[in-house]
């Protein structure tokens, strides 16, 4: 670990390495003094990476760890936001209440967010990833096409809400009067009707996700030496060899960033879904449980804690595993 | 940055414009971060004491002889413009005619409901704006209210005694001034019953006639809409106290009774009877499209509150509408005749600063002229007060009074009449959401889902 750092360093400070102030090994007793005496840093440098790292931990750990571990402790109690005095410790009833089904709402939440992130993964990124290799053979209009696709994620979510309303509602939307059934009683409810509102909901997300990693992935693709594509079309390589065996491997890491990026969107959605219904009716998201049991009058806050950490562990257990994989890749 | 620039001299032009441009920035930056935080942490508990009062009533006519009573601090959830301006001119008018010197703070209605609980234990206004019911009581439970019992001890011959039910806590004491109420009714275009030879219909038999008469003629019955979750709460609660009276309803709402009990399986069995003269995708419609069906004369009826008629934005077909009270079951309760009438009124918080300037006020909202005040401004509802002068009202506005007059017993509606944590979203809403979903599932699972999903809930 160390080792990885101090590579970086050492170059342009390589006699002083040792005086850094990583101790490589040296007789521990004599360093402080040593490394004091001829130390690179003057005084006020060290303040100012004092400051530099110290106000942004402070921050992190204010704003970051503290509410973090408060939703941990909070989690084992119950609360109706009224008065301190007034938390109780419940133990683990929050969390058998939630396992047990005595919440309705919980394992589908669960379901519909395990869908969205499948949809995302399989489905939506590899879309964008599609039509940005697409876009990069500069066919005509592509900056066209570009806008076109990337438009939706400048749009804002209560915008983008609305829009899809226009389109999938039941009276005067516009997929049931292309249809013919708008008003009638053989009108799809997309939004309104359980078996199809989340694959309604989910088109829409898609719609916007597509653009992002569309745009994403097109800013690594301009990244890759025209060099190793010349080269693996000298040897003979089609097109698909050529994407799949040179230009995929060499944008790691943009994938890794896609990768994490497309999880955390799904793990983490909320604003479509809320605009949409508040998250009832087949449109559940762990996400939506926690605002609606926290935030308002209904004021459970131990059983909204308790449903924020599931979210948590869910969400930070395939991040902190991606990105312990590619830091050691890098490493190697 | 002022005196950075006279220092320097004004004569100086570029030095001078410097400063301003870093001044304008600094405001900028200032504006947005406070903009930031009003926006992230604008809870209700500091809104109302530090934003400057929205609306002031002029001087107060102070009666010679009597020493004024000074400021009293009102929250306001009134953030609409149409109800904010007719709070106001009923709290001018209540200066007028007291001592006392209103001082309204207006808050986000959302906002407003959303944070009571911290704002009530900050340091609230004296006087609130609230709803009469459980929630109510409540607060009050909670020690977040002050009794009232002594306004009311001059201002109850003012209501009838449904009012005063509604108003009192669960120690037998006041805490609440109604100020005006509307009833949930079923609402129809006068227009097109005429047409089609329609007769209002007073009983079940006859409603469920009257609808297969109307669905053979090509319309929808009833309008009906439920992708907010709420609005069919309202059919939960008429069909309720039709079927099992208020006093079981009530009680059932404050967890006396049971999900499980037999007699709340006859409500959903009714509502069954119902469902298939209601619009199909209700829960994919807002109550809004549900009202423009019915003024559209696409669907013949709808159960909603008396607001529905906003949408009716044309006032010759606001004229054309008419509501007649849900048809009664043939039972014991036919004579009840209860209802959904939510009431809005004032409470007065916990340690108000101005008790005696606070309870004047109060005093004064609970007559009719102050209500009717309000009124004049906001015509979607019906004064509480016996004294108000109804021959002001409009036809829609007095038969409302008559409507609710008639009742026995005014419930407040489900959400105001339950504990918040089971009203909520992804609580009763989505449960009732469950059940249109799929009418004919196994309804004792069902409702057992209901009853320990209540008894999850922490004892209060």
């Amino acid at each position: 670990m160390t080792d990885s750092v101090n590579r970086g360093l050492s170059k342009p400070a390589a006699p002083t390495r040792r005086r850094l102030g990583f101790p490589v090994g040296q007789a521990p007793a004599d360093a402080p003094r040593r490394r004091r005496r001829f130390s690179v840093l003057t005084r006020r440098d060290k303040l100012l990476l004092g400051l530099m790292v110290g106000v942004p931990t402070a921050i992190h750990v204010f704003f970051i760890w503290i509410p973090t571990i408060a939703s941990g402790i909070l989690s084992f109690t119950s609360w109706n936001g009224i008065g301190l005095d007034r938390i109780k410790f419940i133990g683990l009833k929050n969390y058998t209440d939630l396992f047990s089904g005595v919440y309705p709402p919980f394992w589908p939440a669960i379901q519909h967010n395990l869908i969205w992130l499948a949809v995302f993964l399989f489905i939506a990124t590899p879309i964008g990833i599609f039509l940005a290799v697409l876009l990069d053979k500069e066919i005509r209009g592509t900056r066209v096409y570009q806008s076109a696709i990337y438009l939706p994620v400048v749009l804002s979510l209560a915008i983008v809400g609305f829009i899809w309303q226009l389109i999938y509602s039941p009276d005067q939307g516009l997929i049931n009067s292309l249809l013919g059934t708008a008003g009638t009683a053989k009108a799809v409810d997309w939004f309104g009707n359980r078996n199809v509102n989340l694959w309604a909901i989910l088109v829409a997300a898609s719609w916007r996700h597509i653009g992002y990693i569309m745009v994403l992935y097109l800013a690594g693709l301009k990244s890759v030496d025209p060099g190793l594509r010349e080269a693996a079309s000298i040897d003979g390589a089609s097109e698909r060899q050529t994407f799949f065996r040179v230009v995929f491997p060499v944008l790691a890491p943009i994938n890794i960033v896609v990768l994490v990026i497309t999880v955390i969107e799904s793990l983490r959605a909320f604003d479509l879904v809320f605009i949409t219904n508040r998250g009832l009716n087949g449109l559940e998201l762990l996400s939506v449980l926690v605002t609606n049991n926290i935030i308002g009058e209904a004021s459970r806050v131990g059983f909204g804690s308790a449903l924020a950490m599931i979210l948590l562990i869910v969400s930070v257990g395939p991040i902190i595993y991606y990105l312990t994989r590619s830091l050691r890749a890098d490493a190697e | 940055m002022a005196d950075l620039r006279s220092s320097r001299g004004p004569d100086h032009p570029a030095v001078a414009r410097r400063p301003r441009r870093t001044a304008a920035r600094f405001l900028v930056i200032g504006v947005s971060l406070a903009l930031i935080a009003a926006a992230c942490g604008g809870g209700a508990s500091q809104a109302p004491a530090s934003h400057p009062p929205a609306s002031q009533p002029e001087a107060s006519l102070t009666p010679t002889g009597a020493a004024p009573l000074g400021d009293v601090t009102i929250g306001s959830n009134y953030s609409d413009q149409v109800p904010k301006d007719a709070f106001a001119a009923m709290l001018n008018y209540c200066a007028t005619q007291t001592t006392a010197t209103p001082k309204i703070n207006t808050v986000e209605h959302g906002a407003f409901q959303d944070s009571l609980n911290s704002y009530l234990q900050g340091t609230p206004d004296d006087v609130f704006t609230w709803f009469a019911g459980y929630r109510m009581r409540f607060f009050a439970a909670q020690g977040l209210a002050t009794d009232i019992s002594d306004v009311w001890a001059t201002a109850g011959s003012n209501y009838t005694d449904a009012f005063k039910q509604a108003s009192t806590g669960d120690d037998g004491k006041q805490y609440f001034i109604p100020m005006y109420n509307y009833p949930w009714v079923v609402i129809y275009r006068k227009s097109l019953f005429a047409e089609k030879g329609y007769t209002v219909p007073t009983t079940w038999a006859e409603f469920k006639t009257l609808a297969a008469k109307i669905q053979a003629d090509g319309l929808v019955p009833l309008a009906f809409a439920d992708k907010d979750g709420w609005p069919a709460m309202g059919t939960f609660d008429i069909l309720n106290m039709r079927q099992n009276g208020y006093k079981f309803h009530i009680d059932l709402m404050a967890g006396k009774e049971k999900w499980t009990d037999s007699r709340v399986k006859d409500v959903f069995n009714l509502w069954k009877e119902l469902l298939p003269f209601t619009q199909p995708n209700a829960l994919g419609r807002t109550w809004q499209e549900g009202a423009q069906s019915m003024i559209n004369k696409e669907a013949a009826m709808y159960f909603l509150g008396t607001f529905a008629g906003e949408q009716a934005t044309d006032p010759a077909v606001h004229d054309d509408l008419d509501f007649f009270p849900f048809p009664v079951l043939g039972n014991q309760w036919d004579s009840e005749l209860a209802i959904d009438a939510p009431i809005d009124g004032l409470m007065l918080s916990k340690a108000p600063k101005n008790p005696e300037g606070a309870k004047a006020l109060l005093a004064c909202v609970a007559t009719g002229p102050a209500q009717l005040e309000f009124l004049k401004t906001s015509p979607n509802n019906v004064a509480a007060a016996k004294d108000a002068d109804t021959s002001g009202y409009s036809p829609f506005q007095k038969k409302m009074a008559e409507i609710i007059g008639k009742s026995g017993a005014i419930a407040q509606f489900l959400d105001r009449d339950t504990r918040p944590d089971f009203a909520g979203g992804n609580a009763m809403q989505g449960f009732l959401q469950t059940f249109l979903n799929d009418p004919n599932q196994n309804l004792d699972t069902f409702l057992g889902t209901i009853q320990s999903f209540y008894d999850s809930l922490p004892p209060q």
